[in-house]
């Protein structure tokens, strides 16, 4: 899950690890409100999405009057930002972060995350702030410092040392920096969080390190023990049908394509999209039903996926195994005549009483075609398109 | 022979009254799994699965009591990681942890402890491993399986069934399935499996089915190039999926480039392992690997 740049700021404030005076602004008069409370000569508008590459999008700017900072209100706020990250359609711009300027020496890159491989957490620093790390990597790694933090012993002060000395710090700076990168990890960990990044965290003229940027992400499995991390996700910032598929239990992903699908578990799912596109077809979603397939769950799936008005077949992929085929047969045709279909519905099942499940399929007084293994699926799905 | 699980594997159930513990055990005991009893803290004293199993307070006394050397879990996420940590310190040697959803930070913790006690662990959020017509600990269909040669490796549930099945109608048995889990950091790696399936006589070639994430793929592929002598055939499901979103799995998510389903198959080739594009070929491409 993640939060915005001016909620993750809130949490820093909490782990006393340094942030520029700002505030955050839900609508126009409210920008105007914060900008004349901020008081300041040089202020940043800063937009609130969830994606990457805001500056580059327009959605940063920085004022040096008050005539300078309502212009730039008036044309972030409410503006469709378009970044790398949000895709072509863009994201609109519903909140606003004011924040007051800072006189900046030197600026670094800090961050946290799980080193898969290593199975810790990676705690990483490098003196090429500001620019995207993947670009520093992979032009000049060796200006990456990292350290593995061992979770049982947690982060040791030889390693935070490691890291201030890596970015050539010295006196009050280093000082403070030692500080607040053991601060970060505090955070990091007490919130379950995934990611943690500051891009950049910054020397001030005076000596102080100050993060100029936050971005975060939450473990998802541990936010039934985050609760006032799980009270800063932003919906609005989500898919609407994923949002609605999750209330069933179903796991839904949109795509592009019109082949829509309806399977159990993800590696199957996964498998079920890929051959759809060997097929010489698009898969239009992810959906895992999970293990049970009931005719409930094949209900709610169907609806999920024909919200997506590209959808011109769906392909029905279940491997029974406790779950048992004929009644997962039955869920689909009870399901496909209850809410009287228009899409063809191609079905393959497998496993348990699979015999038993293509006999009620073509038994049945509602449409669906039956396939036989995979391939014959994704092939039959294809060509319902065409027809 | 087979590995990790034999008809001598002396099992308890870590959450044995919840629903699904108790169901499970149902399906492990008709298999044939030897469960010599469970574990409910509170419970102790009582007897469960029409009064056949003892419950018991701590794995310690199970162990205690039974003798038990392997325990499987099915405990809420919550209470996933100290059920794991309780096991490798009452010396259970092998544990499958088949709960979904257990946080990264006690997994990351989880990971140390049974390192140092030297327990093997399989999963989180895994079907588990199943011995043909030995030992089923986990969750999967038991009667997809018959008893043969071929070893199977996957992050994934249904799509392990989904390559026994295939295997079956090859005519191809299996020694041993397991499904390792697809959270990013879990218990048991691809390539320790195909170490176990390097080493154990009775297997003669392994499928490994991946997906996207992570570079267990590539690690288990790197080490099978200089190691092993037997045929692999590999699948990596997730050629369609975008980057950056997570596809069911916590751990199948796409974040560099290394760790495409396309890098992965490359990569694999490049190995000496015979890759099926298609998940339709897994079975056929086995068998084509075994005449």
């Amino acid at each position: 899950m993640k939060i915005h740049e001016y909620q993750g700021k809130q949490l820093f404030k909490k782990h006393q690890i340094n942030i520029p005076i700002g505030i955050p602004a839900m609508s126009i008069d409210e920008a105007l409100e914060a900008y004349d409370k901020l008081d300041s000569d040089v202020v940043a508008i800063k937009a609130q999405i969830h994606a990457g590459g805001r500056g580059k999008g327009g959605g940063v700017k920085i004022a040096m009057n008050k005539l300078d900072a309502e212009k730039h209100i008036k044309n972030i706020f409410g503006m469709n930002l378009i970044t790398h990250q949000t895709g072509d359609e863009g994201k609109k711009v519903e909140r606003l972060y004011l924040e007051s300027g800072v006189n900046i020496k030197d600026e670094f890159y800090a961050a946290i995350t799980l080193d898969r491989n290593k199975e810790m957490d990676v705690f990483m620093v490098s003196s090429e702030g500001g620019i995207e790390i993947e670009k520093v990597a992979a032009e000049s790694p060796e200006k990456i410092i990292k350290i593995w933090i061992n979770p049982l012993v947690g982060i040791k002060s030889f390693q935070i040392r490691k890291l201030a000395f890596g970015l050539g710090l010295s006196g009050n700076a280093f000082k403070e920096a030692t500080q607040i990168f053991y601060k970060m990890y505090e955070c990091y960990q007490k919130n379950d969080a995934s990611i943690l990044e500051i891009n950049p965290l910054v020397v001030t003229e005076d000596d102080k390190i100050v993060a100029l940027d936050s971005k975060f992400n939450f473990d998802s499995n541990a936010l039934f023990r985050q609760k006032q991390i799980l009270e800063m996700r932003d919906l609005s910032e989500e898919d609407e049908m994923e949002i609605e598929a999750s209330q069933y239990n179903l796991n839904y992903i949109k795509l592009d394509g019109n082949v829509g699908c309806m399977v159990n578990g993800a590696g199957l799912a996964m498998a079920t999209m890929d051959i759809i596109k060997i097929a010489g077809g698009e898969p239009a979603n992810f959906l895992d039903v999970g293990g049970t397939a009931s005719a409930e769950t094949v209900k709610n799936g169907f609806r999920i996926i024909l919200s997506d008005k590209n959808v011109k077949s769906i392909l029905i992929n279940i491997f029974g195994g406790i779950v048992r085929c004929d009644r997962v047969a039955k869920g689909v045709v009870q399901a496909v005549g209850e809410l009287g279909l228009s899409v063809p519905v191609i079905v393959r099942l497998s496993g348990t009483n699979a015999e038993e499940a293509k006999e009620i399929l073509s038994n049945s007084d509602v449409s669906v075609i039956p396939a036989t293994g995979m391939k014959d699926a994704a092939e039959k799905a294809v060509k319902a398109i065409n027809n | 022979m087979s590995i990790l699980v034999n008809k001598n594997s002396k099992v308890i159930v870590q959450g044995i009254t919840g629903s699904e513990g108790e169901f499970h055990t149902k399906q492990m005991l008709e298999y044939g799994t030897n469960i010599v009893g469970g574990v409910t803290p509170g419970k102790g004293g009582q007897k469960t699965i029409n009064e056949a199993i003892n419950v018991y307070n701590s794995v310690e006394e199970s162990v205690k009591e039974t003798g038990a050397n392997t325990s499987i879990i099915f405990v809420p996420p919550p209470f996933a990681a100290d059920a794991i940590i309780e096991s490798s310190y009452a010396g259970i040697g092998l544990i499958v942890c088949i709960t979904e959803g257990v946080p990264i930070q006690d997994m990351v913790k989880v990971k140390q402890v049974v390192e140092q006690n030297g327990t093997r662990l399989i999963g989180p959020n895994c079907p588990g491993i199943i011995t043909v017509d030995e030992c089923k600990l986990g969750i999967m269909p038991g009667f997809i399986c018959q008893k043969g040669n071929i070893g199977v490796v996957s992050k994934s549930g249904t799509l392990t069934y989904e390559a026994i099945d295939q295997l079956v109608n090859s005519g191809l048995g299996q020694t041993t399935a397991i499904g390792i889990g697809g959270d990013p950091i879990i218990g048991t790696s691809m390539k320790d499996c195909l170490e176990l399936f390097q080493e154990d006589p009775e297997t003669e070639g392994v499928v490994i089915i991946g997906e996207i994430g992570g570079q267990m793929e590539i690690e288990a592929a790197q080490w099978a190039k200089e190691n092993m002598s037997k045929p692999i055939a590999g699948f990596i499901a997730g050629q369609t999926a975008p980057p950056g979103k997570r596809m069911g799995h916590a751990g199948a998510i796409v974040s560099g480039g290394n760790d495409t389903a396309k890098a992965k198959m490359d990569f694999l080739e490049k190995c000496d392992i015979a890759v099926s594009e298609s998940v339709a070929d897994i079975g056929a491409l086995m068998k084509s690997l075994m005449n």
